[in-house]
């Protein structure tokens, strides 16, 4: 038999007839994406590395706990001996800017979506589909639509990292307990006061969840980007898949777990209510505890180097 | 004396097809005929029932009869079908959205069964809710809130967060957050049902004392009978979505409306709702003292009507003390014939008032040699209670 379903064809015209005709809306786009990336990148490297590991360092000692804050120093001060110093800056500006994005438009979705079910009917297969593509796919369109560098790069990383913001923020808001709703309404919330000042504020700690996990799936998404010229520490470990380089490949994958570890444990610091919830001394115990949490980036840090690895 | 708020026929129908089950209920169909016919819940039917100014009336019913809808129907958490709602005299079904929102500022606070303080705000900001919401300034929120919180005598836990206190003390927060802005109206749903017995005690005699400080119309659902009795002016009985009796607690006890009434009231303690006025009987030999009637006649009317016992009134029935055979014999003999009533008077006898409780008439009726005499605020005899009678109300009742 001879029938192939030309199901390939027609995704390459679809391409191709958006890049005919709504060329426009992409150089829009590249323009305003190429200048949010830009302009973080610029902030980041405008600051000495010093100043910027001491913020990293302060912000661990605040959130966390002093024995986060010495691992942090302790962990950049390996990543500058590796010299992925700039390597690594590069990948958290693309990073910081593709979760910006990704954050701006997934939040506000997930609200809509947790307010409507006919809109919420419409984005649940969306999101499945965002999800379950390998990661690859979205390098493709991407690299046709907007050339190679570092916007394809920061646009493929907003489709694949924003599905856990929208899920997180529309079920945190779905979830906020009944009663809690009858109270705002009994004492003459307006919609808006309701959204704003019981439904946002109950949800929070489920809402940064999907923050946390959007950061470390854009991060784990730059990395693969990288091959698409996105830059970054990516880079390094491409390299080192390609040249079957063990310790360039090490190096660069050890500078992406360390990023995964701070960014994560930071992250999740803010997702705690209130000082209350939080403790106020760190025992033995919370750290295990917190270790425990910590083994998600580790994880997501190997199956990416598992994903490279294919594509080598 | 007006009323606050008046129900008048309000329906709730749940589902998408009200009109449709309205009609049949029109036509006498049944709760379960409707579901079954239409897949539409009658949650309260034909409603109707009026609260007065500053009483505390005890909405009650078993689970699934209605009183949670309908208690929100009163602030419009739920919107009725059919029927109207009037506070102060104006109709709540028609408001439209920004007046109803102004009246659940102003006028009508709420408490929840589950507390329902909001985890990210601290005590006071919990207790200051209804004034953020309603725009006032962040001081006079402070000051207001602060006032609430040590109404409830919680002011010196405005800082922490709610979920560091135990449930007694949350209760505690949400009752100041309802009443913080004072509505006129407090909408209590269950509001002590999750907390432990003592706990429950405690917190419904606070809302006496509050209620007691300020009047404020307060109506409050309750499963437990116990409770609506101890705080309730009114009750309302719900079965099945109506409301089959409205009454003081001690009407409904004495004259049920039907066996699903007679059924609640079953295994209530009928000694903290009835009192001594209730179970007294006038059915004791008096005697009038005056002149004419000696202790001779005395004697005589006891034998004739087989007594022990006579209770001696004055001539305005103003209750005087007891005499027995015995006594009456004893100063006849004493005197010579011209004893008075006065000389045959049982020493240590008491009357107790119409309002004391049953259950405070048991120990005095226990050391009673006598039925106990029953008397009114003017000193007025109104009848006695007998050591049987007593026993009867408890045995009627089980």
């Amino acid at each position: 038999m001879d029938f192939k379903l030309p199901l390939g064809d027609w995704a390459e015209a679809a391409v191709q007839f958006l890049m005919d005709h709504a060329q426009w809306l992409f150089d829009a786009i590249d323009l305003a994406v190429g200048a949010v990336a830009g302009g973080v990148q610029a902030a980041l490297t405008s600051l000495p590395g010093l100043v910027l590991a001491g913020l990293v360092v302060l912000i661990g000692l605040w959130r966390v706990g002093w024995r986060f804050a010495l691992f942090a120093a302790l962990s950049l001060l390996i990543i500058a001996g590796l010299g992925m110093w700039t390597q690594t800056v590069d990948t958290l500006a693309l990073v910081l800017t593709a979760t910006t994005l990704a954050l701006t438009i997934g939040i506000p979705l997930g609200i809509w979506a947790a307010r409507s079910d006919r809109v919420d009917a419409v984005v649940r297969p969306a999101l499945d589909l965002m999800q379950t593509m390998p990661a690859f796919v979205y390098l493709i369109p991407a690299a046709m639509l907007f050339g190679l560098g570092r916007v394809p790069g920061v646009i493929a990383t907003i489709i694949f990292s924003m599905p856990p913001a929208v899920r997180l923020t529309s079920l945190g808001i779905r979830q906020v307990p009944h009663p809690l709703v009858e109270a705002g309404l009994a004492f003459g919330c307006t919609p808006r006061q309701l959204l704003f000042k019981v439904q946002i504020p109950t949800a929070l700690p489920s809402i940064m969840a999907g923050v946390n996990q959007t950061i470390m799936l854009s991060l784990s998404m730059v990395v693969i980007a990288s091959m698409i010229g996105a830059g970054g520490v990516g880079n390094e470990v491409l390299r080192g898949i390609q040249r079957l380089d063990i310790a360039l490949g090490v190096e660069g994958g050890l500078a992406v777990v360390i990023l995964a570890i701070l960014l994560d444990r930071i992250t999740q610091s803010f997702g705690t209510r209130n000082p209350a919830a939080r403790p106020a001394r760190i025992s033995w115990r919370t750290v295990l505890c917190r270790r425990g949490v910590g083994a998600v980036p580790a994880d997501a840090a190997s199956s990416r180097t598992e994903r490279v690895a294919e594509a080598g | 004396m007006t009323a606050k708020i008046a129900v008048k026929g309000v329906t709730k129908i749940f589902g998408r097809h009200p009109r449709m089950a309205l009609d049949l209920l029109k036509a006498g169909h049944s709760k379960d005929d409707i579901f079954a016919r239409t897949g539409q819940t009658v949650g309260v039917h034909d409603a109707s029932l009026e609260v007065e100014t500053g009483e505390i009336f005890v909405v009650m019913g078993l689970s699934g009869s209605g009183k949670s809808t309908l208690v929100r129907m009163l602030n419009r958490l739920i919107d009725p079908s059919a029927g109207e709602i009037l506070i102060d005299g104006r109709d709540i079904t028609r408001l439209s959205r920004a007046d109803l929102t102004e009246l659940r500022r102003r006028d009508l606070g709420m408490v929840f069964q589950s507390f329902a303080l909001m985890p990210h705000l601290r005590v006071w900001e919990n207790a200051a809710f209804g004034l953020d919401i309603a725009g006032e300034s962040l001081r006079s929120r402070r000051d207001k809130a602060q006032t609430a919180l040590e109404a409830v005598g919680l002011g010196a836990y405005a800082e922490s967060w709610p979920q560091e206190l135990s449930g007694g003390m949350q209760q505690r927060v949400g009752l100041a957050r309802a009443l913080a802005n004072e509505p006129s109206i407090l909408l209590m749903d269950e509001a002590f049902s999750a907390l432990d017995p003592l706990i429950r005690a405690e917190m419904q005699d606070e809302l006496l004392r509050l209620q007691a400080d300020r009047q404020r119309t307060i109506v409050f659902i309750s499963h437990d009978l116990d409770e609506a009795i101890r705080i309730g002016d009114r009750l309302a009985i719900m079965e099945g979505g109506r409301v089959v009796q409205v009454g003081r607690p001690d009407e409904i006890l004495k004259n049920p409306a039907n066996d699903y009434v007679r059924s609640f009231f079953r295994n209530i303690d009928v000694t903290k709702v009835l009192t001594a006025g209730d179970i007294a009987r006038r059915d004791q030999v008096t005697l009038i003292r005056h002149t004419g009637e000696g202790p001779r006649a005395a004697v005589r009317q006891l034998r004739e009507r087989d007594r022990e016992f006579g209770y001696v009134q004055d001539g305005r029935r103003r209750f005087q003390g007891v005499v027995s055979v015995e006594t009456l014999l004893g100063a006849i003999e004493r005197s010579n014939g011209a004893a008075t009533l006065d000389e045959a008077l049982l020493p240590g006898i008491d009357p107790v008032p119409t309002d004391l409780p049953m259950e405070d008439v048991l120990l005095r009726i226990a050391s009673s040699p006598c039925p106990l005499p029953v008397v009114d605020a003017q000193g007025t005899y109104v009848g006695a209670i007998s050591k049987t009678a007593y026993l009867e109300t408890l045995g009627r009742t089980r």
